[in-house]
């Protein structure tokens, strides 16, 4: 192994951890701020690749596409909060978990109804296709380079916007104390509006980047969804913070675990062992590392909700 | 419809016999029951086998054999137990004469029990289990496809041909995953540089994709079917491998995924027994037929679904329009009595096909549209592997 391969393998790792991170951030938020369980993230996530796919197509141009699908993810979200999820909020979670497992189906249904069960095109935008040389013999893609950097500056936002703002204060006070907060004076059902259409736009724009790499089909959500959930809950509920280290840490031992593993394991325990245990042992690790993790700090990594 | 002679002849002797035995009655039409998977994530390989069938069945006028037909098309889900359920509602609710379709290979073996202890014929449009090509054969089961390692050998036997020294094999964890690796390396005699198993469903293959350049093999080979295949041949593409090491591969580069890699794809092999290009009357006929009906190139899933139809027609034809005498009906769809779209095809005596096989590339139609052609032939009226297990004659 040489340290270029293993600066790679780091570099996609983080890079994974970056795309998480996106789709996480708005479903920890709404979790976190609202108490609510919303298994329909990953619909939002598949709508906003189907959004931006849609109309970058119509538009001629990605930019155009993302700047129009950004929007309509942001419509989308407020027209989703005013028609179901207001009616939930004071709900218990399995009613909550019923009613959006009840969008998911609804939504992918009418997807698939519009455009079709087979993939859609969404091709890199051009002047991004393509890969440069970072290290000798090593070619990383130009789009995955953009992925990180649209990651980080959406974690730079939130940062300033949940810590530095009077709106991120009134969030992160209605996170933990929403009946204080009401009696405050603050509109907490307005205040859910916003936090929901913002996370509903998170999730579009992670959907529009990872558009590129995956297969934009109807049920490209329901794969993010449990690994968006293994992120919130090993970074603790509703800390945008914990988000994204968590993120972070799952990508990098879901990268490492596939890039190393079996090569270890291949070394310790011999080739046809290792054939067999490496690849199911590296598809595990994440939800070894969640259990590690929620048996030393049962509410996350910066879980601080008082249950 | 004015009955013809054959057939008037036909009906004054049914109805003779009407009297001593329940035989069926002439109005009662034929009917096959359609499996597909039209659900879930790989629906739009279910959808292509079943377009390919009923665009057959529109082109015959709605009739097999020139009897009328009822075909029911019926959801699988890609559940077995829920295949089952639904077969059997088919054979005991709607006295279907043959079950045809099944794109996955898990589905059809959890209903050919059931099926073909009915006695009633099992007709298969894509899935080609090595168990009943060998010793689970049945003389009800035929397949209008392929044996499933085929497809991955003909890779094997190319990289071979090619001379290449070292390849990397990458596939899903799981059995079919590696009964490609292991239907490529029957074949393939030089070094096997790794087998990368990934998770069934992976999106990001990026640890993967480092780990094969730093490798530098003369080439890969995959088995990545449905969305894992777009996800892959994207990353490739974008990783700039795709002009550098030569991309083989099975079940993965095809026309349900083409029109989401598109550009992406353009190059990449596979094996196929077919493909668009395929210089035949009937395949020219049917490629036609098929992109005017639904405005999108046909796979080769729409291929076989539209050869499952037309050896049912064939058979019965050949059959005097009956399935009651199971033995004739037998040896009737045993003599493949159609004209394929694959050109040469008979069956060997487990029910598989003997045919050509080819390694295909994707590429980009003067139209616009992306589609496999024809790179070269591998096997010239193979046989699988499987049939000496199989004990019948």
């Amino acid at each position: 192994m040489t340290a270029a391969l293993f600066f790679s393998q780091l570099l996609n790792g983080l890079q994974l951890g970056v795309i998480l991170f996106l789709v996480a951030a708005g479903l920890t938020l709404v979790f976190g701020v609202m108490d609510f369980i919303n298994l329909a993230h990953g619909v939002q996530y598949m709508l906003g690749a189907y959004l931006v796919a849609v109309l970058s197509a119509w538009s001629g141009s990605f930019a155009a596409g993302l700047a129009l699908g950004l929007l309509a993810a942001l419509a989308l979200g407020f027209a989703m909060e005013v028609l179901v999820f207001r009616h939930l909020t004071r709900r218990d979670h399995l009613e909550q978990v019923l009613a959006t497992f009840g969008l998911i189906l609804v939504v992918t249904e009418g997807v698939r109804m519009i455009f079709g069960s087979a993939p859609l095109p969404f091709p890199v935008p051009a002047v991004l296709n393509g890969s440069v040389t970072l290290f000798a013999g090593l070619n990383y893609p130009v789009w995955r380079l953009v992925i990180l950097a649209v990651g980080l500056a959406v974690a730079v936002l939130l940062w300033v916007l949940v810590n530095h703002t009077r709106a991120g204060m009134r969030v992160r006070a209605g996170s933990t104390h929403p009946e204080m907060v009401s009696a405050l004076g603050v509109d907490i059902d307005r205040l859910f509006l916003f936090v929901f259409a913002f996370g509903a736009m998170l999730a579009g724009l992670a959907g529009a980047m990872a558009g590129p790499l995956v297969s934009v089909e109807p049920t490209m959500g329901d794969k993010v969804l449990i690994l968006a959930f293994v992120v919130v809950v090993i970074g603790g509920i509703g800390s945008i913070k914990g988000a994204f280290l968590a993120a972070i840490l799952v990508g990098l031992v879901d990268t490492m675990g596939r890039a190393f593993l079996p090569d270890l394991l291949r070394a310790l325990v011999g080739k046809s062992a290792a054939a067999t245990a490496g690849p199911t042992l590296s598809s595990m690790l994440i939800y070894l590392l969640m259990a590690l993790v929620l048996s030393f700090r049962p509410s996350g990594l910066f879980g601080g909700r008082p249950s | 419809m004015p009955a013809s002679p054959t057939q008037r002849l036909l009906a004054l002797a049914l109805a003779a016999a009407a009297l001593a035995a329940p035989a069926a009655a002439l109005a009662d039409p034929v009917k096959v029951g359609f499996v597909s998977t039209l659900s879930g994530p790989p629906a739009a390989l279910g959808v292509h086998m079943r377009d390919g069938f009923l665009l057959a069945v529109k082109q015959l006028g709605g009739k097999f054999g020139g009897q009328p037909t009822e075909v029911i098309v019926v959801d699988d889900e890609l559940k077995p137990d829920v295949a089952v359920s639904k077969v059997k509602a088919l054979m005991e609710r709607d006295k279907v004469d043959i079950v045809a379709g099944t794109v996955f290979s898990n589905v059809l073996m959890a209903i050919q029990k059931p099926v073909l202890a009915n006695e009633t014929f099992l007709i298969s449009a894509n899935a080609g289990p090595s168990p009943l090509a060998g010793k689970g054969c049945s003389p009800y089961f035929f397949s209008a496809s392929y044996q499933n390692d085929q497809v991955h050998s003909v890779m094997g036997q190319y990289a071979q041909d090619k001379g290449f020294k070292r390849v990397i094999l990458l596939a899903p964890n799981y059995q079919a995953g590696k009964d490609a690796m292991a239907g490529f390396k029957r074949h393939y005699k030089g070094e096997v540089v790794e087998e990368i198993f990934t998770q069934l469903g992976q999106l990001d293959f990026s640890a993967e994709l480092a780990k094969i350049q730093a490798a530098k093999p003369d080439a890969i080979f995959t088995f990545m079917p449905g969305g894992m295949g777009v996800n892959l041949v994207k990353q490739y593409q974008q990783a700039g491998l795709a002009g550098q090491i030569p991309f083989l591969s099975s079940f993965t580069i095809d026309e349900t995924t083409l029109p989401a890699t598109q550009d992406a794809a353009v190059g990449l092999l596979s094996g196929a027994e077919w493909a668009p290009d395929l210089d035949t009357p009937q395949n020219k006929a049917f490629v036609a037929a098929y992109e005017k009906e639904y405005g999108i190139v046909p796979s080769l899933y729409a291929a076989q679904g539209y050869d499952a139809a037309m050896l049912i027609d064939g058979a019965l034809k050949a059959a005097g329009g009956k399935v009651a005498d199971k033995a004739a009906f037998r040896k009737a769809l045993a003599s493949a009595p159609f004209t394929s779209v694959r050109g040469d095809f008979s069956f060997n005596t487990n029910g598989f096909p003997i045919q050509d096989f080819y390694v295909v590339k994707a590429v980009k139609r003067p139209d616009g549209r992306f589609a496999t052609q024809i790179q070269s032939k591998v096997f010239d009226n193979a046989a699988d592997a499987y049939v000496g297990e199989c004990p019948l004659k």
